[in-house]
């Protein structure tokens, strides 16, 4: 298949997919297409989507593509559909998650350490929620739990890769201006 | 409590409601540290550690006033801060002072990283906060409960169904003669017929002591039992090879092991 006929099977693709739709996925549908064929297609595919100005964009998202709605016509679309926003974390919670995201794999002490205030709670929270998962075993004394963020995560924050947060050095240009 | 030159405070201590308020957005005494420091334009690299020390305490006292529980984090930082400031009153330490030129460790260091470590994973909060409300103005196509093939997901037989039920029963009916053993067995009533077999049986097998158990809790006391026996040296648990069946024995009188 042609890379412009690649195009539009994969935005169908994408539009019916619950998931942020990874190549790797499409080239399980398409075998007879290289890894490079599939990934150029899908970018050029977002690319010219993107550049006409609609109301939906595709972006990548957990390492993968992903089609919604733009953000810009959030009013209307909320109006139409009668929703409230959905519930957001609580800053204790959303603290709590920033100490895992830039520090992950990390334990429950550790995340106190640097709050200076007990989590478990927020950690609860953000388990139930599977914004973070468990990633394995401190091999300390006591062994204990390291947590880390999960997919979810990137997809609850929209984001392609843990790389796309901040760097924490940015952070910090901010924090000595206390 | 009396701290001249700070109406705040002191006008709190009396009575303003409007204080519970502010409180709730200090969620730790980091947070309140860096309100603190912010609030009196002080230089984090340089805070006078008395001022803030004292500050800090006022603020507890007046969380007190108002009936706040305070978690133990908030009474470890006041006693951080006052070694602190006792440290600060010592001459160096001699000891320490060992080309001369070198800078004395300042003891409010450790302290200033963590208030510096903590504004970052703030600001780094704030950053997801605001990601999180951008992405909750986003809506993905096409929202699971409009997928247009309906019919698949109906797409079950009566007999499936009916099959589906019939497991439901017959997890329930397994269920149901556990739910029925809800007996109690005391460690006691356990010790005492621990004591018993071990008088027919010189030896047992660990397994099939526990084999007898009939719900989670009579496991439970049989296990606490063994450990109540080990420990009044009744009995001595081994294991004839490495990861072989441990095996439970009586103790002859005198054996101490």
């Amino acid at each position: 298949m042609e890379i412009e006929e690649l195009k539009p099977v994969l935005e169908a693709i994408i539009y019916a997919a619950d998931d942020p739709v990874r190549p790797e996925q499409l080239k399980e549908i398409f075998p007879d297409e290289s890894y490079d064929k599939i990934e150029t297609a899908l970018r050029k595919m977002a690319e010219e989507f993107n550049a006409r100005p609609g109301g939906m964009w595709i972006r990548e998202i957990a390492g993968g593509f992903r089609m919604t709605t733009r953000p810009e016509h959030h009013e209307h679309v909320r109006a139409y559909l009668k929703t409230k926003p959905a519930a957001k974390l609580s800053m204790a919670a959303l603290e709590t998650l920033a100490v895992i995201a830039y520090k992950q794999p990390v334990t429950l002490a550790e995340i106190l350490a640097i709050r200076g205030k007990k989590s478990s709670t927020a950690l609860h929270t953000l388990l139930e929620k599977k914004l973070v998962v468990i990633v394995g075993r401190k091999a300390v004394v006591g062994r204990p739990i390291l947590y880390g963020t999960s997919k979810e995560f990137l997809i609850h924050f929209g984001l392609k890769d843990l790389s796309e947060l901040p760097t924490l050095e940015e952070f910090s240009q901010m924090a000595g201006e206390i | 409590m009396d701290t001249p030159g700070n109406p705040e405070i002191n006008g709190a201590s009396a009575e303003e409601p409007s204080m519970m308020i502010r409180l709730d957005g200090f969620e730790g005494p980091l947070d309140l540290l860096l309100h603190l420091i912010r609030r009196e334009e002080l230089d984090i690299w340089n805070i006078p550690i008395a001022h803030i020390t004292e500050q800090y305490l006022a603020y507890l006292q007046m969380m007190k006033d108002l009936n706040i529980n305070l978690a133990g984090e908030w009474i470890l930082m006041a006693a951080t801060l006052i070694f602190i400031k006792s440290r600060m009153l010592l001459p160096p330490d001699p000891a320490q002072e060992t080309g001369g030129d070198e800078q004395p460790d300042d003891p409010r260091r450790e302290l200033v990283y963590q208030l510096l470590e903590h504004q970052k994973f703030k600001n780094a909060a704030q950053m997801l906060y605001t990601r999180e409300e951008v992405e909750n103005a986003v809506w993905n196509s096409p929202p699971p409960e409009v997928i247009e093939d309906g019919k698949e997901v109906i797409a079950i037989t009566l007999f499936d169904l009916l099959k589906a039920f019939r497991e439901v029963v017959q997890r329930y009916e397994s269920q149901a003669p556990m739910e029925l053993s809800q007996e109690e067995v005391s460690i006691d009533q356990m010790l005492a017929e621990m004591r018993r077999l071990l008088i027919v049986h010189e030896k047992l097998q660990f397994s099939s002591f526990f084999a007898r158990a009939r719900s989670k809790r009579h496991l439970i006391v049989a296990f606490l039992a063994l450990l109540e026996l080990v420990r009044l040296r009744e009995i001595w648990l081994f294991q004839e090879k490495v990861f072989g069946e441990i095996q439970i024995s009586r103790c002859q009188s005198g054996d101490n092991e």
